[in-house]
């Protein structure tokens, strides 16, 4: 067992990178497994070199397919292990994640977005919303939080083990190159002393006893022979993902109520929006502002709900309509006006949002 | 809700110093208890280039990292008058060395105030060219008392304090070129406009 | 009623017969390894992981904790389980496909790394699960499905050894040993030394097993085994490769 961390609660100056080295460590990560990639590296230099100090684990890789198996096998083992990664990488890493999903294997995953598709720049986008909801080869039974800022990245990485733990889904941490690399303040805390409780990992293989004497194997596979048996497995893990859906879902919302025009966005660019409905707000202009906080499972009663009540809703984001894909399918048969801001892999200023909600709400 | 988030675009050749100025102070903001968000720009390239650093402070929640137009704009070297040209706006104070000749044509014609600081100047023949980045932080505090004279000597003790302990001359060159800097963008008067 | 076969106790009987093709490798390779383990008495501390490619069939096969992965990724999960679990014995079994095609830099990671696991190869030189294509490890002149007219040396290469590869990269501390189906004495003794290397922490275990696959190579009895005894023979030497402590390489042991 490892010695836990006295983390005491502080506002603290740092950048992303570091904030999830530090919510790692404050969520009982055991060991964490990776490659090197830009913008998230320096999750593994903060944890490379705070994990000796409390006795845990890190574990350099030869590529993020490794990366991600071998968190597999740290999970399976029966501690909570994670990995990092970004673009290419997360294009790699969704391999492991997919076999995650079908053997229900707790891993925590942290993708710091860069620039898409192929190399394109170690900045920033949002253009890892398909791949990290619906990157593997099924049904995305996976969770996936988007972060707007260093409190949200420490928060949502504890509580990532947590539900990852909790569901046995596959979670993601949802960050951008923005948030890797800037620097603001956040409290960090020990999670036990605000009263989270931190779930104890359960191994899944290697307990008490030999195998077919004193226990049956305990024994994993993902092939299946049968359409039938895929089937059925598929069915019931669906079945266990929507159900708890709504308790996973989360969001924030800003003005809603009575607006005319509600403006969607998730991750760093709600903060732009979010300074500009402020903006609006303080002219008078009936605006407001919807951030879907988990992507997989979406929101979506919220989100129904929101355009059979409004006229208009706005969906900004860095990445070309990836995120607007995923409201429009929610949205679908409403009466309302959907416009879009997509502009990939570039970052959005509360500015721009501005001028294209006036321009909206100047349309008849 | 009046405005009272301070945008700050710094920018210069890699050794210049620019980042450090940022960091520093977003950390003197912050000790303050204030809202600071400091962003560096981040290229493929580890080394060369034009270094970017884009900062915000604030007394409320900072917005988005990304902004359209800075309220100060500093440009340290003539690839950095450039770069920087798309940030400043008709309310935007322009910062630049002096020592750079030839590069008025570029300067931004619509910005509130455009001004020149010979800091390369002052830091050589008063200073060390060492202590330059001082002196254009200094330019900068004084410019836009976006944070106090305490509070960065304090950021800059908490940064540097280690070298003053071995060196304590270190940390008088360092402040007095910090104050240099700040008489100097307390006093000037806008150029152009 | 038919005699029951004699099967290590590690094996599970319940789901026995096993699902291989008759004359398959890997029932005889799977037996060995179930002696080795019973011999060192490591039933309640190995973790079995295995491939994809037939060797995926093997994923209830024995009375262990297992885990079947995905192609060429055995390798990693393994070395994570083990990083996680120091005391856990990790097997990762795959076919020569996954080992030294798609996940031979896994292997290569790994074995660098001399993480203190052990990778078993089985070679039959050819992906048999798909259907019989041509593998790193297909003899010159062998017929695939995607060499119909025989592996041309020139444009497609020389069967890989891997055996010799992960010999000349690992560091001091691993063991690196190549037996076959058809010396069955000389296997479980490569494979039980193989396991007692992590036991005792020295470092990465690897041992290559000639296999058959008289399915894909459609060979009757007597010809499978002349291809595994003299065809495959003259490329894949027997032996052990890379003792602890030993200077020499060994071969035909």
């Amino acid at each position: 067992m490892t010695e836990a961390p006295v983390i005491e609660e502080k506002r603290v100056f740092m950048t992303g990178n570091e904030v999830v080295a530090w919510a790692a460590l404050a969520a009982g990560a055991d060991i964490m497994y990776g490659y090197p990639i830009t913008p998230q590296n320096e999750v593994m230099h903060y944890w490379s070199r705070l994990a000796p100090r409390y006795g845990r684990n890190f574990l350099q890789t030869e590529d993020e397919l490794s990366a991600g198996f071998a968190t597999t096998g740290g999970v399976m083992a029966g501690s909570k292990a994670f990995t990092a990664t970004a673009g290419s990488g997360s294009v790699l890493m969704q391999e492991p994640m997919a076999m995650a999903e079908m053997m229900r294997l707790p891993t925590v995953t942290v993708v710091q977005q860069r620039g898409g598709p192929s190399t394109a720049t170690v900045i920033y986008s949002q253009q890892e919303v398909t791949l990290t909801t619906m990157g593997g080869n099924g049904e995305g039974i996976r969770v996936v939080y988007s972060t707007a800022g260093h409190q949200d990245l420490y928060d949502y990485t504890i509580k990532a083990f947590n539900i990852a733990w909790k569901y046995r889904f596959p979670t993601f941490v949802l960050g951008d190159g923005y948030q890797a690399k800037m620097r603001e303040p956040l409290t960090i805390y020990d999670p036990e002393r605000r009263g989270i409780k931190l779930l104890q990992p359960d191994p899944f293989v290697g307990g008490e006893g030999e195998p077919g004497r004193d226990r049956p194997p305990a024994q994993y596979r993902n092939t299946y022979n049968l359409e039938e048996e895929l089937y059925e497995k598929i069915m019931s893990d669906m079945r266990e993902f929507e159900e708890n859906s709504a308790d996973i879902a989360e969001y924030e919302s800003r003005h809603t109520e009575d607006a005319e025009l509600v403006i969607i966005a998730h991750g760093i660019v709600f903060r732009a929006v979010r300074e500009a409905v402020d903006n609006l707000r303080r002219q008078s202009l009936s605006v407001g502002a919807f951030r879907p906080v988990t992507l997989r499972p979406l929101p979506g009663g919220q989100i129904k709900e929101l355009a059979a009540r409004v006229k208009k809703i706005l969906v900004v984001e860095s990445a070309y309509g990836q995120i607007a894909r995923l409201v429009k399918e929610k949205v679908c048969g409403a009466a309302c006006e959907i416009y879009s801001m997509f502009k990939p892999g570039i970052g959005i200023a509360a500015a721009e949002v501005e001028m294209r909600a006036k321009e909206i709400l100047a349309k008849q | 809700m009046p405005e009272t988030t301070t945008r700050m675009v710094l920018a210069g050749e890699g050794g210049q110093g620019v980042q450090a100025i940022a960091e520093i102070l977003a950390e003197a903001a912050n000790e303050e208890g204030r809202q600071a968000l400091y962003i560096p720009n981040f290229g493929v390239e580890q080394r060369g280039g034009v270094s970017v650093a884009f900062l915000q402070i604030s007394d409320h929640a900072i917005g988005s990292p990304k902004f359209l137009k800075g309220d100060i704009v500093a440009a340290l070297s003539e690839r950095a008058v450039h770069r920087t040209a798309t940030y400043a706006g008709p309310e935007t104070i322009f910062i630049y060395d002096s020592a750079m000749e030839g590069v008025e044509d570029d300067l931004p014609k619509d910005a509130a105030r455009v001004i020149p600081v010979p800091a390369m100047e002052v830091a050589k023949e008063e200073f060390h060219p060492r202590v330059y980045n001082m002196v254009i932080m200094g330019a900068l505090v004084g410019a836009t008392a976006v944070v106090t004279l305490d509070q960065a000597k304090a950021a800059i003790e908490k940064r540097l304090g280690y070298k003053f302990e071995k060196k304590p001359q270190l940390r008088d060159l360092n402040f007095k070129a910090l104050e240099r800097g700040i008489e100097m963008g307390r006093g000037a008067e806008g150029g152009i406009n | 009623m038919q005699p029951v076969p004699a099967m290590p106790k590690s094996w599970r009987l319940d789901n026995k017969p096993h699902k291989f093709c008759p004359g398959c490798g890997h029932g005889l390779i799977l037996k060995c390894l179930g002696k080795a383990i019973d011999e060192l008495e490591i039933q309640s501390r190995v973790v079995y992981g295995c491939d994809i490619g037939c060797s995926l069939l093997s994923w209830d096969l024995f009375n262990l904790d297992a885990v079947q992965t995905h192609h060429g990724r055995t390798t990693p999960v393994m070395a994570g389980m083990k990083r996680a679990r120091p005391e856990l014995i990790c097997i990762a079994y795959m076919g020569d496909g996954g080992g030294y095609s798609i996940g031979v830099q896994h292997l290569v990671g790994a074995a660098m790394r001399n993480e203190k696991i052990t990778v078993i190869v089985a070679n039959n030189t050819q992906y048999a699960m798909t259907g019989g294509q041509m593998a790193p490890t297909t003899l010159p002149g062998q017929k695939t499905e995607t060499s119909p007219y025989g592996r041309d040396a020139e444009t497609t290469g020389l069967p890989f050894r891997g055996a010799e590869m992960i010999a000349a990269i690992v560091p001091e501390g691993a063991y690196v040993a190549r037996g076959s189906i058809s010396h069955l004495t000389q296997l479980t003794r490569f494979l039980k030394k193989a396991l007692k290397n992590q036991i005792d922490g020295h470092g990465f275990s690897f041992v290559e097993a000639l296999s058959a696959c008289p399915t894909n190579w459609r060979t009757d009895a007597a010809r499978t085994w002349e291809f595994v005894e003299k065809d495959m023979a003259e490329h894949f030497k027997r032996g052990e490769i890379k003792i602890p402590g030993k200077k020499e390489a060994v071969t035909d042991a």
